[in-house]
């Protein structure tokens, strides 16, 4: 069961780092370096979701071997870099999932 | 048509194409979360009181995993960390309005309405221009409340075997789609999502999301300075 007030506050947290944004952050706060830095911030941290999500089982252990999402998310980053376009990398990531799963490993 | 209807329609017209990858990542929300046992209700709950895509999905698989209310609530934090930057162009074109406006755009106000608000509110000196905002806002808000509902829905009848879940990395995934080119992004995504995979068990209270992401933040801090200096 999800605690209602774990909602409550996410959706705090989330409404406050846009209202810092809109109405008290001023751009004088912020250096080129500090602006810089925080430019990776997804890059930091989508891929702490995306790697565990593709390289570990179910049960938290590590699979390397016959894994057909590390494939999937090979074929999805290719056509991510080629089109540069968000709904050709989900579904050709998915697709190709699918096609590996219930074809090749089936 | 009244200047604010006109304004708010402009909004709405901005941010319209920017919906379409928002549409499979709001289903996959609501599909997720009702595999992973929510209720409908609480499901739709989350997309009102939190609305924020990356926030409501760190928050399902760290909750999935067992993680405490300490480590969901920072590992949201990190995420939300993003529109920091934002506020550094943004809070000068917002000065002049009324702080109950800048309320509900704060509400509004994901990626991809900023998206759009930024460079209409950088040009325009209309004394109506936060309906922009408020047109781009309540585009995303309709578009994910939408999706979600569509989620829950497909949720009860969409087969676990189709492996749906995987649809979550990927969705990151093209998120970042940008930054593969980019060397120093490379070397960040990478070591931030080695230590994500191998801490997943190691890390206590599942603060593997929050750890990765502070050490390739530090790394990027790293690289970028050694870039600066070779520059210069």
């Amino acid at each position: 069961m999800v605690e209602w007030s774990l909602i409550v506050y996410c959706g705090i947290i989330t409404f406050f780092s846009r209202y810092l944004m809109i109405a008290i952050l001023k751009k004088e706060m912020f250096t080129d370096r500090i602006r810089e830095v925080l430019s990776y911030v997804p890059s930091a941290i989508f891929p702490a979701i995306i790697f565990p999500a593709i390289f570990l089982d179910n049960s938290g252990d590590l699979l390397l071997e016959a894994n057909p999402k590390i494939f999937a998310a090979i074929i999805a980053i290719l056509v991510g870099l080629i089109t540069k376009n968000v709904i050709a990398t989900i579904f050709s990531g998915l697709i190709s999932y699918w096609f590996l799963i219930f074809i090749i490993f089936n | 048509m009244s200047n604010r209807f006109k304004i708010f329609f402009k909004g709405v017209t901005d941010v319209s194409p920017l919906m379409i990858p928002v549409v499979p990542f709001g289903i996959i929300f609501g599909v997720l979360a009702i595999d992973l046992g929510l209720s409908a209700l609480t499901t739709m709950a989350m997309s009102i009181i939190i609305f924020g895509g990356a926030s409501q999905i760190v928050f399902l698989q760290l909750f999935s995993a067992g993680a405490s209310s300490l480590v969901i609530l920072s590992s949201v934090g990190a995420v939300n960390s993003r529109h920091l930057l934002y506020g550094a162009v943004l809070s000068e074109h917002m000065s002049d309005f009324k702080m109950t406006w800048k309320i509900i755009i704060s509400y509004f106000l994901v990626d991809q309405a900023f998206a759009v608000t930024n460079p209409y509110l950088k040009k325009s000196n209309d004394k109506d221009k936060v309906f922009h905002s408020f047109g781009a806002g309540a585009t995303c808000w309709t578009v994910w409340q939408t999706t979600t509902l569509i989620g829950i829905f497909l949720g009860s009848i969409i087969p676990e075997k189709l492996g749906l879940s995987f649809a979550v990395p990927l969705t990151f995934l093209a998120l970042l789609v940008d930054d593969f080119r980019k060397l120093i992004n490379v070397i960040v995504i990478i070591a931030s999502g080695f230590i994500a995979t191998i801490g997943y068990e190691v890390i206590p209270f599942k603060a593997y999301v929050i750890v990765a992401a502070v050490s390739g933040l530090l790394l990027a801090m790293i690289l970028t300075k050694f870039k600066g200096l070779n520059n210069g």
